[in-house]
């Protein structure tokens, strides 16, 4: 029994959801999966350990989750739009969590979205044909 | 007869469904990118679609890891919004056209697209952002809608080609419907974002106008792009992308430009805003 690679998984920094990660963590993305559901965030919130258990989620996951650390999540197998789910629980979004992959702040990791904008404007004069309202 | 009337891209990221809850158009940080809309607002007033084909990715709302559909089409008379977990307002639900998509399922099937058919199918911000985008100022939806999910989320994807070819098909099952329904396709997601590990915050501005460029004037070349190309440029999240090539499919080989904006970063993303209409060969 081998999980085959694939060539994307070179990419630094980087975790493509393929089959190996979703068997991986099948259980925390389903966890995940049930905050659609208001009972459940409610359930959740009152003893996050508890419902960790009843999705029978491996220690090191339960870990994580308990701890808001979603890099570790995210190389144990979730979904980054499942993980999203849970970052609501810490008071987190999505520019937050991508703040926390790099361990600067949310307000850095913003910086890092306009830097990598910048000029965009020149770019699109140069190519022409534009609306730019 | 069915007619493919005009194809239109736009974001379709929970953060423009806040920022549209919340009224913050005129925001500084918001307004270039809304007013990049007003052009396709005042299209869709124009030409009446009948009905809207919405291609996007479900983000675990509708569907889970259980079931993963590769691609899925809403064949039901009514589709509704829903909770997604993390306090985006839910909008009214809209009305499906039933017949249509069972003969677009049908023809598609038939032209080698195994189509999962689905009967009951909440519809998430990736549908329901792009639809607000275009209709939030009237007092209910204008027009019928049809769900059109392309699985973006669970590896293995579709490639681009496969979008583009699926796109193609859907242009001939629409045209073979019988009945006068005036269709527009929403190609949404996309551009480069990356949410995900320590490469989460990718904004490739260079990447997203030549996609654009490809998508606009030569979509065999965006075709040739494997998806792992994509991600390694776009980021993993950038590969939405795929899906407006459904909508580019559903067009002619050569389109009229009515429309082009695109504007960075909104959230985490790169946002193109095309409308295109069949040009001539």
């Amino acid at each position: 029994m081998v999980w085959q690679k694939h060539d994307y998984e070179d990419i630094p920094g980087t975790y493509v959801f393929n089959g190996e990660r979703s068997n991986a963590a099948y259980n925390l993305n389903k966890m995940a999966y049930s905050f659609n559901s208001e009972a459940n965030r409610n359930e959740f919130a009152a003893d996050m350990d508890a419902y960790c258990r009843k999705f029978k989620l491996s220690d090191e996951q339960r870990t994580a989750v308990l701890e808001g650390d979603f890099l570790k999540l995210l190389q144990l197998g979730g979904n980054v739009y499942f993980l999203a789910k849970i970052a609501v629980f810490h008071g987190m979004n999505m520019q937050d969590a991508g703040a926390q992959f790099h361990k600067i702040t949310t307000d850095e990791f913003r910086q890092i979205l306009l830097d990598n904008a910048e000029g965009f404007e020149d770019k699109l004069q140069k190519r022409g044909g534009y609306w730019h309202g | 007869m069915g007619k493919v009337i005009g194809g239109l891209t736009t974001s379709h990221i929970p953060a423009v469904g806040n920022a549209m809850a919340s009224k913050l158009e005129n925001d500084p940080y918001w307004k270039r990118f809304f007013d990049g809309y007003t052009p396709v607002i005042e299209w869709l007033e124009e030409v009446k679609p009948d009905v809207a084909i919405v291609v996007y990715n479900d983000h675990g709302l509708n569907f889970f890891l259980d079931t993963v559909p590769t691609f899925a089409i809403g064949c039901a008379e009514q589709y509704q919004n829903d909770d997604e977990g993390w306090g985006i307002p839910t909008t009214a639900s809209f009305e499906g056209d039933a017949p249509l998509s069972w003969h677009l399922a049908e023809s598609l099937i038939d032209q080698g697209f195994d189509m999962t058919m689905c009967q009951e199918m909440k519809v998430d911000h990736g549908c329901v952002v792009p639809m607000s985008l275009m209709f939030r100022h009237l007092p209910e939806w204008p027009c019928k809608m049809i769900p059109l999910a392309v699985n973006t989320v669970q590896h293995p994807l579709p490639s681009g080609q496969r979008c583009y070819d699926l796109g193609k098909a859907l242009r001939k099952a629409i045209e073979s419907y019988p009945e006068d329904t005036k269709v527009v396709v929403f190609g949404t997601g996309g551009l480069s974002h990356q949410l995900q590990g320590e490469r989460s915050g990718i904004i490739d501005v260079e990447f997203d106008l030549e996609c654009m460029d490809y998508i606009i004037n030569d979509p065999e070349k965006m075709c040739a792009f494997s998806n792992t190309e994509i991600m390694r440029k776009a980021g993993t999240e950038g590969i939405e992308v795929i899906m407006w090539m459904v909508m580019r499919g559903a067009l002619a080989p050569n389109v009229n430009l009515l429309h082009k904006h695109y504007h960075a970063p909104i959230s985490n993303t790169g946002a193109g805003v095309l409308l295109m209409t069949d040009g001539t060969d």
